[in-house]
């Protein structure tokens, strides 16, 4: 939390410095006061907070190529002439490793977006999740790249 | 310069987010049942209408509709998956997916039907 305070105050600083006030000039100046952090970050913020915003950066950026990379593949099987040789769905239990409700919803969500996949329901006692497939073609690889890919990045973020 | 390298950037979003939206909506007439339905209406859908969004951000030069627009995104971003998800439950506990094309289905009931109709 002491990177939010630095940022926020440099963002503070930025803003009165311009005498502008507006929305996007604070935004601006937190972008600027992140980038002064990142450079200084061996003197001002904790390591833990650090890595861990990396982690975040980069599960958002893991998350918008996976969604553009299924948004397309969803195209693709959408043009296909005989739609039906195309699919091959089912649903596919995935044994969760993740414990607490937050994590699960940030993974069912990223799940969705993501190719080829949509959770549909997670087990009572938040074991298993649910994931409808759209093209199944290995059960048992489908589940070690969720659980090798999105599952631990989640983690990560969280721990 | 940079105003109208934005007004590119915007128009080819623009256009590209409308591709999407299209496609998205030929899936979910075109797909077989509900579930992948959902994988249409969910994916292109939401980054059809979020590329559409971020181009009426860029073209917009305006501070505060910008800062709308990126929001209303992130939200698309955040409640489509809610509303697929939540679809495809009610389908499945309605028993809906007895009548589905499916290969294999670990929700189901045990032993009844677990290999379902192929076409």
């Amino acid at each position: 939390m002491n990177l939010a305070l630095t940022i926020t105050g440099l963002a503070l600083a930025w803003a009165a410095i311009n005498g502008n006030f507006s929305p996007l000039n604070l935004l601006f100046g937190a972008a600027i006061g992140l980038l002064t952090s990142l450079l200084l970050r061996r003197w001002i913020a904790h390591p833990r907070v650090m890595r861990r915003l990396r982690r975040i950066v980069s599960l958002a950026l893991l998350f918008f190529w996976e969604l553009n990379v299924s948004a397309v593949r969803v195209a693709i099987i959408v043009l296909t002439p005989n739609i039906r040789s195309a699919l091959r769905p089912g649903i596919v239990a995935f044994p969760l490793s993740l414990t607490t409700d937050r994590e699960i919803t940030l993974l069912a969500n990223l799940i969705t977006l993501t190719p080829g996949t949509l959770s549909v329901d997670v087990s009572e006692d938040r074991r298993v999740l649910y994931v409808h497939v759209l093209n199944l073609k290995d059960r048992d690889a489908l589940i070690a790249e969720i659980a090798n890919g999105f599952e631990r990045k989640v983690q990560e973020v969280f721990e | 310069m940079i105003s109208l390298l934005l007004t590119g950037l915007g128009c080819i979003l623009l256009v590209l987010g409308s591709c999407f939206a299209l496609l998205g909506a030929i899936g979910v007439l075109r797909l077989p049942d509900l579930y992948t339905r959902m994988h249409a209406a969910s994916k292109a859908g939401a980054v059809g209408g979020g590329m559409i969004l971020l181009a009426v951000a860029l073209v917009s030069f305006d501070a505060s509709i910008a800062l709308r627009a990126v929001i209303g995104a992130v939200f698309l971003l955040l409640t489509t998956p809610v509303s697929a998800h939540l679809l495809a439950r009610v389908s499945h506990r309605g028993g809906y997916h007895t009548q589905t094309i499916m290969f294999i289905d670990e929700l189901g009931a045990p032993s009844t039907s677990k290999e379902s109709v192929e076409q």
